[in-house]
């Protein structure tokens, strides 16, 4: 310890500038492809500034990666900052204290009035301080479209879910997987949730996901979306490929008609070479009900007891957010940015589709802002155990509403 | 003089003796056993207690009574679990038993290239679960694996693709389990076979009594430590099934394939639910008692009455 301290003096003393470099650990999972490229946007810009970035990429899903990085801050052996998802994962940690308080770079940036939604800044809030910086915004409610799978079927590619639906049987006629799902409860937890959007409708949803209302959860809008899992259970009754990317797979090498799918699965489009428009379209809201939630990554600081790695901590804060780094990070990673006073005409079709529905405000919270893991976690089992049986619609509303009942 | 004051000093030399007989010995096992008091008492101590919590994401004690064992037992998942830790654990339990003594057995009948066929059944005990799950994953995967092989001979309608049905998909996971265990249990089955006294042998073919009728009758009762040992390897083996699930099935399809261990881990880190976590465990530790508690009864009681 007492060598470091004696290198970081001396370091600081040969470059003699007024704030001493920093090294920072950062940890995260973005390790696909698209995703690296993404976090290397990160890095290039931190290491501009006198500091270095130190990559702690964890490779494995949030699922995977999350109970490492929570484990080394209680155990208090901390990285420098880390990806997590904005909303109610590190709730604990904040009250516990072991989160940095942003708000004096927030107030210097003037977050409030960039960040658009303004929800992403709320789930960064407790007791009117700020610990963490949203980086882009990720939204669930997609349907990606295989324009081949619905030429061998012989129909026009749907408009919407109901079109969708209808177009089943001629798929399915064709040889075709009319809807591809992987096989894990957070896909079709996931798929759940975009169909109750669209379906049930905003109000109903934001009954039961932000109030936490069972009768809505068990009432007469909720009954139609388990009657649409059914029949969306039936057209996927073929689809068994595990992992999200092979289901996207199944699309766009036109063996499946449709995929459910948060915007992540752009970048499997993009790494194929298809294009938006020609070879597959994306329908926001099921061409229902078209509003995105507005999920997405955030930055945490945990406390550090070294007052220069304080300080460069809120310099890669800020860093996240200004205008350049959000352009390039978010192009990088198909995601649409956080504030919404930046250009991204460079952005492709489904990408622009997000950002007007964005700037017109059809804008809902993320299941991971408004339940806890745990409600999130007993869903995910409930779906996962719903879609891979011959569960009832009516027996699973029944469980689906005493979990939301028990929901804190 | 010397007579009086001889048995105060013998028994003052005895006393000390016996405390401190083996003083080294002691001494070095300190750490062993501060370690089991601190690690494996305390630790279990400490997650019952917090199990009677609401703790999430950090533990904390704000006493909820039962109410997480009440949530527990009203889940599926667990439920399932607890079904499937059962099939697997009876079928894992009878197949290693047969088929690894069925091997040791034959490999005893003195054949040759012994070593080599030990070797070989011996092999998949170094690889880890994860290793094992992966290659069975694919084994079993009908794309690529071996329903595709006995199509490719020209059967078109043969299927075989247990991983996929929610009904067949722990009988996929034994396949696997007893690949990679059966070898172990073979290697102690032949030592306990190679133990027993060639004499014995003789006798059987004196009183004319057949090959395996002298395996069924005579040898088997002899080897009962051996079985012991077994039993109590594959038990445990049972008990903590999680990393072979996790790399061939993950629980699925659905939650077919869940087992308790991987409940408890979900629960704990994924959910950030650390009670409830934890009352699984309780529950975990409770039937590896309900098992253990008759099992040495019969084990250690029995020997003094013997």
């Amino acid at each position: 310890m007492k060598l470091t301290t004696k290198l970081m003096a001396a370091t600081a003393m040969v470059s003699a500038t007024a704030v001493s470099a920093a090294e920072l650990e950062v940890t995260h999972w973005w390790t696909s492809g698209g995703e690296a490229a993404a976090v290397a946007k990160f890095a290039e810009a931190f290491n501009a500034t006198e500091h270095t970035w130190v990559d702690g990429a964890i490779a494995g899903s949030g699922g995977t990666a999350r109970p490492i990085i929570i484990s080394r801050i209680l155990g208090g052996d901390p990285m420098a900052a880390t990806q997590l998802n904005h909303g109610r994962q590190a709730e604990e940690l904040i009250e516990a204290g072991l989160m940095l308080d942003l708000t004096d770079v927030a107030e210097a940036g003037g977050w409030k009035d960039i960040v658009n939604p303004s929800g992403l800044l709320d789930s960064c809030t407790l007791d009117g301080k700020i610990y963490c910086v949203p980086v882009n915004i990720h939204s669930w409610q997609w349907l990606w479209l295989s324009h081949d799978a619905f030429e061998a079927a012989g129909v026009p590619v749907p408009t919407n879910w109901d079109e969708f639906a209808a177009a089943s049987d001629a798929l399915e006629a064709a040889g075709k997987i009319p809807l591809a799902m992987g096989q894990q409860g957070w896909q079709q937890s996931g798929a759940f949730g975009v169909m109750a959007v669209a379906i049930a409708g905003q109000d109903a949803w934001l009954a039961v996901n932000a109030d936490k209302n069972a009768e809505v959860a068990g009432g007469p809008e909720y009954a139609k979306v388990f009657e649409a899992a059914v029949s969306a259970r039936e057209m996927a009754a073929n689809s068994n490929v595990q992992d999200w990317n092979q289901a996207t797979n199944l699309v766009i090498t036109g063996q499946a008609g449709g995929q459910i799918m948060g915007d992540w699965a752009q970048g499997e489009f993009s790494v194929a070479e298809s294009v938006a428009g020609e070879d597959y379209s994306c329908l926001p809201g099921l061409g229902v009900n078209e509003v995105l939630d507005t999920g997405g990554d955030a930055f945490y600081f945990p406390v550090n007891d070294d007052p220069e790695i304080t300080a460069a901590q809120k310099e890669l804060a800020a860093l996240l957010i200004s205008p350049e780094v959000q352009v390039s990070f978010n192009l990088a990673k198909g995601s649409l940015p956080v504030r919404g006073d930046i250009d991204l005409s460079a952005a492709n079709d489904c990408m622009q589709k997000g950002l007007e529905i964005l700037a017109s405000g059809g804008i809902l919270p993320s299941g991971t802002q408004t339940l806890s893991a745990d409600t999130s976690t007993q869903i995910e089992d409930l779906m996962a155990q719903f879609w891979s049986s011959d569960m009832s619609a009516a027996d699973a509303q029944a469980k689906y509403a005493e979990i939301i009942g028990n929901a804190d | 003089m010397t007579v009086a004051s001889d048995p105060p000093a013998r028994s003052h030399a005895q006393r000390p003796s016996r405390l401190f007989k083996n003083m080294m010995a002691k001494i070095a096992s300190i750490p062993m056993i501060l370690t089991a008091l601190v690690v494996f008492v305390g630790g279990t101590t400490w997650t019952v207690v917090h199990s009677f919590t609401g703790s999430r994401l950090l533990p904390k004690l704000n006493w909820v009574g039962v109410d997480q064992y009440e949530r527990l037992w009203n889940t599926d998942r667990w439920i399932i679990s607890i079904k499937n830790l059962g099939i697997y654990g009876v079928c894992s339990m009878i197949f290693t038993l047969v088929i690894g003594f069925t091997l040791a057995a034959l490999l005893d009948r003195k054949i040759r290239f012994e070593s080599a066929f030990r070797t070989i059944f011996l092999y998949p005990f170094a690889l880890s679960f994860v290793v094992t799950g992966l290659a069975w994953q694919w084994i079993l995967n009908p794309e690529f694996g071996i329903q595709s092989v006995v199509r490719g001979w020209g059967w078109e309608t043969f299927t075989f693709n247990p991983l996929n049905d929610p009904d067949t998909v722990m009988f996929g996971l034994l396949i696997a389990g007893l690949w990679q265990g059966t070898g172990l249990i073979m290697c102690i089955m032949l030592a306990g076979l190679r133990g027993i006294d060639e004499d014995i042998w003789k006798a059987c073919r004196v009183d004319g009594i057949g090959t395996v009728k002298t395996y069924v009758q005579v040898i088997i009762p002899m080897m009962r430590p051996v079985f012991i040992t077994s039993l109590v390897l594959i038990a445990s083996g049972i008990i903590k099934l999680y990393d072979l699930v996790v790399a061939q099935t993950n629980g699925g399809p659905g939650i077919s394939s869940e087992v308790p261990a991987k409940y408890v881990i979900n629960y704990m880190f994924q959910a950030q639910n650390l009670g409830q976590g934890f009352a699984a465990s309780t529950m975990m530790l409770c039937s590896v008692i309900i098992i253990l508690i008759p099992w040495a009864y019969l084990e250690f009681g029995g020997k003094k009455r013997g």
